[in-house]
C-alpha cells in the first residue's frame, strides 16, 4: 500500500490541514517511508488475537448521572479567539 | 550559591526544615541559576515572582511546623502541563496565547505539597519527537558536551525537564511519557526519570498526545529525590477515567532496600544491530553490579520486541490525530481567518502545527481512514496485544528487567536525517514498556568515551514502582555517577 499526491490531499482534507500543492508530493514520500516501515507487522501472525486498545485493568468507573460541573461562561470563553455574548463566534456556515 | 544548587532534594528539605536555609533563599539561588543558563533554552516561560511568593508560603508553613512532602522545593513543569493563569502551550504555535483558568492534577499535587513552581520547560511540540528539536520555541540544550564542543539535544520530548534539572537551573521537574519522553531524555542528561505505571498519574489537564500511552512522572538528579517527587505527583483521580485506585508503595523505604534475592531479567532482543559497543558494555556492567549486590540475572526473550517500534507509530499518530482535532481555531488558541468554516479549520491547523506534527496527523487519519482501519490499526492493536502478553509472561519468573535506556548517547542539534524512521529509532528500547502500560525508570550509570552520560532502564510488573527504586538505588549506588555537565548553572567552566 503506498500513498499518492491524490491520496494526500484526501488525507489533508479528512486531517483539515491546508497542505499546498507543492508539499503534496514530498509528503507522500515521507508517509510512504513510514508505512514502508511499518509494513513490517504483515510478518506477525495475529489470528485469534484480541486487539488490546486499554491497559488500565479496570471497568471504566460509573458515577451518578447528576450535573456536577458548569456554570462557568467566562472561563469556558476565556481562550476563545472571538466570542460573543456568551457564544463562540465562527464564520458564517448558513447561507 | 552553588552549594545551594549543589543539595538533593531530599538533603534541601533536611536544611529547610531544620531552618539552614530558607525557600526564599533556595527559589531566588534557582531563579538565578535560570538566568546563567539561559542559552539552554529550556525554560519557555518564567514565574519568578510566583515563585517567590510560593516560597514564601512555604517558608511560614515550615516555621508552623506544617510543612509538606515538597516544602520549598523548586520545580520546573513540562509545558504540556495546564498551570492556571501560566500559558501553556505543548510548544506549538496553534496554542499561541492560551492560558488555562484551571491546574492539572498533577501540578496541583504537588503544589499541595508544598513544591514551588520556577516555570514551563521546552519540549518537542505536543510531545512528539525525541530530540525537543520539533519544539515552536526552538531547541532545547543538552548542558553535556563532548570534547568537540557542539550543542547537543537534551533528548524529547522532556527535553527541557531534563536539561534543566541536569543543569541545576529546576531541583526537579515533571516530564510526560508516551513512548519514552521520560526515560530517554533523562538518560541523555545523566539524571534519573521515571514512567510510572500508566493509571499511576492523572492524565487530567495534560496536555493528550496519545491518550492509551501518555503518563506523567518526575526528573531528578538523584533515585531518592525521584521517589519523593513520585510519591507527592500520583494520586487516583475521578477526573480521569483510567486513573487507577491501587495504592502506591512505600518509594523511599525501596530506594535503600537492595536487590538481595531479586530476580532480574536480561531480555535477550535488546541486543541490537547498530548498538554503540559502549551501550552494550554498560549493560552487562549494570549486570554484574545487581549480581554483586545479590540478584540473580536471569536471560528472558520477548519475542515481539521488534514490533512494538512499528505498532507504536501507528497507535500513537492515530490517537493524536483524534485528539489534535481539538485545536480548530475556535474554543482557544490561535486562528486564521478564511471565507468559510473549513476554510478557517484548514487555515488556522496549517499554520499552527509544524511539520513533525502535521505528519503525525496525517498517518494517524490515514490508517484510521475507512479500507486501512483494519489493516493498520487493529492490527496494530493486536500487536500490542502480543507485546503485553511477552511481558506478562515474563512477569512470571522475574521481578523487574535491565535494558539500555537508549542505542546511543545524545547527538548533536541540527544532525540532518531525512528518513523520519531514522529517529524513531531513539525510542527502541522504551516504547515496549509504554505499550504494556508497564513502569520504566532510567538511571545514569556510566560515560561513553566523549564524556556523555548513558543510562541503564529498568522496567517492572503494573504497580511495582518499588521494585525499580529498589534496582535504580543499587545501580546509583555502584555507579557512583559523579560527574558533572560543563554548562551546568554555579559550574566550574
Amino acid at each position: 500500500m503506498s500513498v499518492d499526491k491524490t491520496t494526500v490531499a484526501k488525507i489533508a482534507r479528512l486531517a483539515r490541514i491546508a497542505v499546498p500543492d507543492e508539499r503534496q508530493g514530498p509528503l507522500a514520500d515521507e508517509l510512504n517511508a513510514i508505512l514502508d516501515w511499518i509494513a513490517e507487522l504483515d510478518e506477525v501472525k495475529t489470528d485469534h488475537v484480541e486487539p488490546l486498545a486499554s491497559v488500565t485493568g479496570h471497568a471504566l468507573p460509573m458515577r451518578d448521572d447528576v450535573v456536577n460541573d458548569g456554570g462557568c461562561v467566562d472561563d469556558v470563553l476565556a481562550n476563545a479567539p472571538e466570542s460573543a455574548s456568551g457564544f463562540f463566534v465562527v464564520p458564517k456556515v448558513v447561507e | 550559591m552553588s552549594d545551594l544548587l549543589s543539595l538533593s532534594a531530599v538533603e534541601a528539605r533536611a536544611a529547610l526544615d531544620n531552618k539552614d536555609i530558607s525557600a526564599v533563599e533556595l527559589t531566588t539561588a534557582y531563579l538565578a541559576a535560570a538566568d546563567e543558563t539561559a542559552s539552554l533554552n529550556n525554560y519557555v516561560a518564567r514565574t519568578a515572582d510566583q515563585a517567590l511568593t510560593m516560597a514564601a508560603e512555604s517558608d511560614k508553613r515550615i516555621a508552623d511546623g506544617t510543612a509538606g512532602l515538597l516544602e520549598g522545593v523548586p520545580i520546573g513543569v513540562k509545558d504540556l502541563f495546564c498551570t492556571k493563569g501560566v500559558a501553556s502551550t505543548a510548544c506549538s504555535r496553534i496554542l499561541d496565547g492560551f492560558v488555562p483558568r484551571y491546574e492539572s492534577t498533577v501540578t496541583a499535587n504537588l503544589w499541595a505539597a508544598g513544591g514551588v513552581m520556577l516555570g514551563k520547560l521546552n519540549c518537542d511540540e505536543f510531545a512528539m519527537g525525541s530530540a525537543n528539536e520539533t519544539s515552536a520555541f526552538g531547541a532545547a540544550i543538552n548542558p553535556w558536551q563532548g570534547p568537540d564542543k557542539l550543542d547537543l539535544v537534551p533528548g524529547g520530548s522532556s527535553g527541557g525537564s531534563a536539561s534543566a534539572v541536569a543543569a541545576r537551573s529546576a531541583l526537579m521537574a515533571t516530564g510526560t511519557d508516551t513512548g519514552g519522553s521520560i526515560r530517554q531524555p533523562a538518560a541523555f542528561c545523566g539524571v534519573v526519570g521515571l514512567k510510572p505505571t500508566y493509571g499511576r498519574c492523572s492524565r487530567w489537564g495534560i496536555v493528550a498526545f496519545a491518550s492509551s500511552l501518555d503518563q506523567a512522572g518526575p526528573f531528578t538528579r538523584t533515585v531518592a529525590d525521584n521517589a519523593l517527587m513520585m510519591t507527592a505527583m500520583a494520586s487516583h483521580d475521578p477526573k480521569d477515567s483510567t486513573s487507577s485506585a491501587v495504592p502506591l508503595q512505600d518509594l523511599a523505604a525501596a530506594v535503600t532496600a537492595g536487590v538481595k534475592g531479586m530476580k532480574i531479567g536480561v531480555p535477550k532482543e535488546y541486543v541490537m544491530d547498530g548498538m554503540d559497543s559502549e551501550v552494550t558494555a554498560l549493560w552487562q556492567q549494570g549486570q554484574a553490579w545487581l549480581q554483586a549486590a545479590g540478584a540473580e540475572l536471569v536471560e528472558v526473550s520477548l519475542p515481539h520486541t521488534k514490533y512494538a517500534l512499528p505498532a507504536y507509530y501507528i497507535i500513537a499518530p492515530a490517537e493524536a490525530s483524534s485528539n489534535l482535532a481539538r485545536y480548530d481555531g475556535v474554543r482557544y488558541g490561535s486562528r486564521v481567518e478564511a471565507d468559510s468554516l473549513d476554510g478557517m479549520y484548514e487555515a488556522t491547523r496549517a499554520a499552527g502545527f509544524g511539520d513533525e506534527v502535521q505528519r503525525r496527523i496525517m498517518i494517524g487519519t490515514y490508517v484510521l481512514s475507512a479500507g486501512y482501519y483494519d489493516a493498520y490499526y487493529l492490527k496494530a492493536q493486536k500487536v500490542r496485544r502480543l507485546i503485553k502478553n511477552d511481558f506478562d509472561s515474563v512477569f512470571e519468573t522475574v521481578d523487574a528487567l535491565i535494558t539500555p535506556a537508549t542505542p546511543t548517547a545524545a547527538f548533536p542539534v541540527g544532525r540532518k536525517i531525512d528518513d523520519p524512521v531514522t529517529n524513531f529509532l531513539n525510542d527502541v528500547f522504551t516504547v515496549p514498556a509504554n505499550l504494556a502500560g508497564l513502569p520504566g525508570m532510567s538511571v545514569p550509570a556510566g560515560l561513553t568515551k566523549d564524556g556523555l552520560p548513558l543510562g541503564l532502564q529498568i522496567v517492572g510488573k503494573a504497580f511495582d514502582e518499588a521494585s525499580l527504586y529498589r534496582v535504580g538505588g543499587v545501580i546509583e549506588a555502584a555507579a557512583n555517577f559523579t560527574t558533572t555537565p560543563a554548562r551546568m548553572a554555579g559550574g566550574a567552566s
